[in-house]
């Protein structure tokens, strides 16, 4: 895929009138098919929040470390603002909108939390909640890969997320409590 | 918080990113999982006028074990390399490093040849090359070449690629029979960088004596740091850590002093050193 090139034969980021050159990104993002025009320098956090305006997943630190960005892609837990759109185009995305059931059920019930969302509030495994969207794809992927984990390996799971609130060990106990919860239910 | 204006190339196979290196290199940044590069993106650290994009080249998603080693391919994630069941029977010391990588969702998305492009002293695989005698295969529009390990690191955030090349493949040679691994590190939190690392790897002789006994480390020096230890660990364990506080040249930074860097590095030598040795020992049971 070749870009186009200005009148001095460099690809041209900056377009004729003045915007940045920009290129269709489409996601699968919670099972929909959406698709928006940004430029090449858009991370996926931005293209959730802003050109999408799927505001629930969040943004701290923009670099990698406090993990309150974290989404599933393509069923794994990356970092949102460390990922290009431009770079995932294609490709499926799973964010904290994607976890509870279905929010239009027949009984216009609210929606069911998943296993996850109902362990942290049983749990209170969250205070603010700014990292909580994070914290929740990230255990939620977790536990398909490790569906009995120790109190060590919640810990270890949850390692990569910051929490300024809750001194970790509630979000501890609700990884566990998850857990216990999947497995009541028969959820994967 | 948000990276500079760059003009982005998604090429879809090696011919075409390189192609586009040859014209655009000395402007350009490769761009793989991004773990590290974004972030200095973001911070505007860098701002390279061009990246190219290989996260579409599949057929750089590659990981493939033979009896000789573990090759890497460029779009390898480091969780796939962790994870590979033959990779690691091959080669156990690439998991045993790869788990102190960052987090694990740093993982999922950062490459094993991206973090080795990196060059930072400061990484696990890069040490870990080292230690193994790995090597580096970059490919630009005018060839292939093969880069050893001792080669390939020039500084901190400095490898020998030109700015036309594309380090397409990793390679690690195998564990030798006879052999027991070891990564150990100490971090201030969990999933940090490295105050300092060392990987060691031990040889058994036919009588389990003690053949060779070589230690990588991070985060002490300006490239990676490879020491033969056999003479010194048949003297004693204390005087190998000896000769490893003196061999490190560490700094003083906001993290660490140099002269606990120091500690650090004669410390985790004996228990990387006494964790290799017992493991390879261990295996020689077991056979």
């Amino acid at each position: 895929m070749s870009i186009p090139k200005d009148n001095t034969g460099s690809p041209a980021v900056i377009v004729a009138d003045g915007a940045e050159r920009t290129y269709d990104v489409t996601l699968t993002v919670n099972g929909v098919h959406r698709v928006a025009r940004v430029p090449a320098r858009r991370t996926l956090s931005d293209f959730l929040r802003h050109d999408l305006q799927s505001t629930g997943t969040h943004v701290g630190c923009e670099h990698g470390v406090c993990g309150a960005c974290t989404v599933l892609l393509d069923g794994a837990p990356v970092r949102s603002c460390l990922t290009f759109a431009v770079s995932v185009d294609g490709h499926s995305v799973t964010t904290i909108e994607g976890m509870a059931g279905d929010p239009h059920d027949a009984d216009g019930n609210a929606p069911a939390l998943s296993a996850v969302q109902q362990a942290f509030r049983e749990c209170h495994a969250l205070q603010c909640g700014f990292c909580t969207p994070g914290f929740i794809t990230t255990i939620t992927a977790g536990l398909v890969e490790q569906p009995n984990p120790t109190r060590a390996d919640a810990v270890e799971m949850i390692a990569g997320n910051l929490c300024r609130c809750t001194g970790y060990q509630n979000i501890v106990d609700a990884v566990l409590r998850a857990a216990e919860l999947t497995r009541e239910r028969g959820e994967r | 918080m948000k990276p500079a204006p760059f003009a982005w190339h998604g090429p879809e196979s090696v011919g075409e990113a390189i192609a586009v290196l040859a014209e655009y290199g000395p402007d350009a940044k490769v761009l793989a999982g991004g773990q590290s590069l974004i972030p200095l993106l973001a911070m505007r650290l860098a701002a390279p006028a061009h990246l190219v994009d290989i996260n579409r080249i599949v057929a750089l998603d590659d990981v493939t074990v033979t009896a000789a080693g573990v090759t890497v391919g460029a779009l390898a994630r480091q969780t796939r390399v962790e994870k590979d069941p033959s990779a690691r029977a091959v080669q156990p010391l690439l998991p045993q490093a790869l788990r102190l990588v960052a987090h694990p969702t740093i993982r999922n998305r950062g490459t094993t040849v991206g973090s080795l492009a990196h060059a930072d002293p400061a990484g696990e695989m890069t040490a870990v090359l080292a230690l193994t005698g790995g090597t580096v295969t970059a490919s630009s529009v005018r060839g292939e070449r093969v880069i050893s390990a001792a080669d390939f690191f020039r500084g901190p955030l400095e490898s020998a690629l030109a700015p036309d090349e594309l380090a397409v493949r990793a390679f690690f040679p195998r564990m030798t029979a006879g052999g027991g691994t070891s990564f150990v590190e100490i971090a201030r939190r969990h999933g940090d960088y490295a105050l300092c690392g060392v990987g060691a790897i031990a040889e058994l002789d036919d009588g389990g004596g003690l053949r060779a006994l070589r230690c990588g480390y991070l985060s002490v020096s300006e490239t990676p740091l490879v020491l033969d230890l056999t003479d010194a660990w048949s003297v004693g364990e204390q005087h190998a850590a000896e000769l490893a506080r003196a061999a490190v040249d560490p700094v003083t930074d906001i993290h660490a002093s140099a002269d606990y860097r120091r500690q650090l590095a004669a410390v985790l030598t004996v228990r990387a050193a006494r964790q290799a040795i017992s493991t390879a020992r261990a295996r020689e049971v077991a056979a």
